[in-house]
């Protein structure tokens, strides 16, 4: 029998298959974020500032779109269908049960970032990102604070017919706010207030400092404080409030 | 807890089981003794807290008092130990979408330390024409068959099957009664909750009828009696010479028909369609039932 850590990697390759039989994960996935990125890069295609902006600004979204949006989506569904309580009734660990998901989301992640790192090459004159660590670094803990916050966030959703309601009820605002504010100079206080306390747009300025030689970014450490303290309210209520099967009404 | 676990301890040990939700008393003081290689039935109507006895033996729930044991475990630890050699068929338990029952019985055999081969496990549930279809594409007594296959794979030496044929029509039904049959012959014990008359009396060695959260009758269900054991009713039925059906209800069917066949015999007449008749399940369950029938059915 395989140990935890080689059951992990058997859940992680049983959730990249299923992930890529499932066309409309694949799509929200990998060609939403891309299709916003060709739309507005084809707006903003006389300034090299726009695009300079767009390209963090869609990288960020990805890592949220992958991580927050996808987990919410499948946990929630596999809570509903049952299939999570299968497994909890099985000797399958936790632990690799859960390593193997959050695998499968870095995966999704890291296959987007570098699919958006090659169009700002390809289509926008953006070079390869000077500061791959940094890059690196963020995109880490941009996964770990959204995978977290998605978890938590499944708890909260009652059935999966309202997955899309609250999932978008919470997206949409979020990127809307961060964007708006990563890109104008002249928002208002309140939004940028908003937006700095949010975990989204101190992503996309560190990805942006990471990704784009020359960009202006701030204090790397205030950004990665802000998306830690998310992560670990998010982990914490993934954790806490985590329920293997539907309530019962 | 009893501590012994031995091939001759019971497999299932269940002593004042109380559970309560909130206010809700759903599992009232219940004891069972499952033998190896037992079939054993929980038999009772919807809410008679049937599954919720079994998912706390299962391990999903905690008691909220009682003793418990498992194969010699405290189901409530949850110990990989114990859901090693348990197999669980929930009352509804779904599958990733897009999974062949192939694949998930590879994915479900590597839990475990020595599962069975999964070539042997399709046959067994039925589903080798099936076996590379996705799970999407499967019928409802197909995704059943799969359930089974699942809660097999790991060769466990107990299962439980909490409602296995509800909203089966009656083919799909027999099909799955051959394969607990079949589970039973491996020798495995069962523990099966219904709320079929005919499927507790044909499957399973024991029953006990559950209403309320209480055991009402437990025992084979050919013996099962809503009366004090010795005090067993028999019915006796013919029809007389002008056609009409005549019942009797006796504890002593042998002086009964004994008198009946003598006065026929003296009259010349015969006892067309005579037959004496031990109550049946339904008689006792629908006895038994409606005897503590007006609480609520929760």
């Amino acid at each position: 029998m395989p140990d935890a850590l080689s059951l992990s990697w058997r859940q992680y390759r049983l959730e990249r298959k299923m992930f890529w039989r499932n066309p409309s994960a694949a799509f929200f996935n990998f060609l939403l974020p891309l299709l916003f990125l060709a739309g507005a890069g084809a707006i903003l295609s006389g300034s090299q500032r726009d695009l300079d902006k767009l390209l963090p600004s869609i990288a960020g979204m990805s890592v949220m779109s992958t991580t927050f949006t996808a987990l919410a989506y499948n946990i929630v569904f596999l809570r509903e269908r049952g299939v999570l309580k299968r497994i909890r009734g099985t000797p399958l660990p936790t632990g690799s049960y859960f390593g193997g998901v959050a695998a499968n989301a870095v995966t999704n992640t890291a296959l987007q970032i570098a699919i958006v790192v090659l169009a700002g090459r390809v289509f926008f004159n953006i070079g390869w990102p000077p500061h791959v660590a940094t890059l690196v670094v963020f995109v880490l803990v941009g996964v770990v604070c959204f995978a977290a916050l998605g978890v938590a966030f499944a708890h909260v959703i009652p059935n999966f017919e309202s997955t899309a309601a609250y999932v978008n009820a919470v997206f949409l605002p979020i990127v809307f706010v961060s964007f708006f504010v990563f890109d104008s100079t002249s928002a208002p206080g309140f939004l940028k207030t908003i937006a700095d306390a949010l975990p989204l747009k101190p992503l996309i300025e560190g990805l942006s400092g990471a990704m784009v030689a020359g960009a202006h970014s701030p204090s790397h450490l205030d950004a990665l404080a802000v998306i830690g303290l998310w992560g670990a309210f998010g982990l914490y209520f993934a954790i806490r409030g985590f329920s293997w099967e539907q309530s019962r009404t | 807890m009893m501590p012994t676990v031995s091939e001759t301890s019971p497999a299932i040990e269940v002593r004042s089981l109380c559970k309560r939700y909130g206010d809700y008393e759903a599992v009232r003081g219940i004891d069972i003794s499952v033998r190896r290689g037992e079939v054993f039935g929980l038999l009772g109507p919807n809410g008679a807290g049937k599954t919720t006895t079994v998912e706390i033996l299962e391990g999903y729930r905690a008691r909220t008092s009682g003793e418990v044991s498992v194969l010699g475990h405290d189901p409530a630890k949850r110990s990989f130990e114990l859901r090693r050699r348990i197999g669980i068929v929930l009352q509804s338990g779904g599958i990733y979408s897009h999974i062949t029952p192939r694949e998930a019985l590879r994915h479900w055999a590597s839990f475990y330390p020595h599962p069975r081969e999964v070539e042997e496990v399709l046959a067994l549930a039925g589903l080798t024409e099936k076996a590379d279809e996705r799970s999407r594409r499967l019928s409802g007594g197909q995704l059943r068959r799969l359930d089974f296959a699942l809660a097999l794979i790991g060769d466990p030496e107990l299962i439980f099957l909490d409602e296995p044929t509800t909203g089966f029509d009656p083919e799909a039904r027999r099909a799955a009664w051959e394969t607990i049959r079949s589970l039973r012959a491996l020798g495995k014990t069962i523990l099966l909750t219904t709320h079929y008359l005919d499927e507790a009396q044909e499957l399973a060695d024991r029953v006990a009828i559950v209403k309320d959260g209480r055991i009402l009758a437990i025992g084979p269900p050919r013996e099962l009696s809503p009366h004090p054991p010795g005090a067993a009713h028999y019915r006796v039925a013919y029809r007389d010479a002008g056609g009409e059906l005549i019942e009797h209800e006796t504890d002593d069917p042998t002086t009964l028909l004994a008198e009946l066949t003598r006065e026929a015999l003296a009259r010349g007449e015969r006892l067309e369609e005579l037959s004496v008749a031990r109550p049946t399940l339904e008689d006792v369950y629908l006895e038994l039932t409606a005897a503590s029938s007006g609480d609520r059915d929760a």
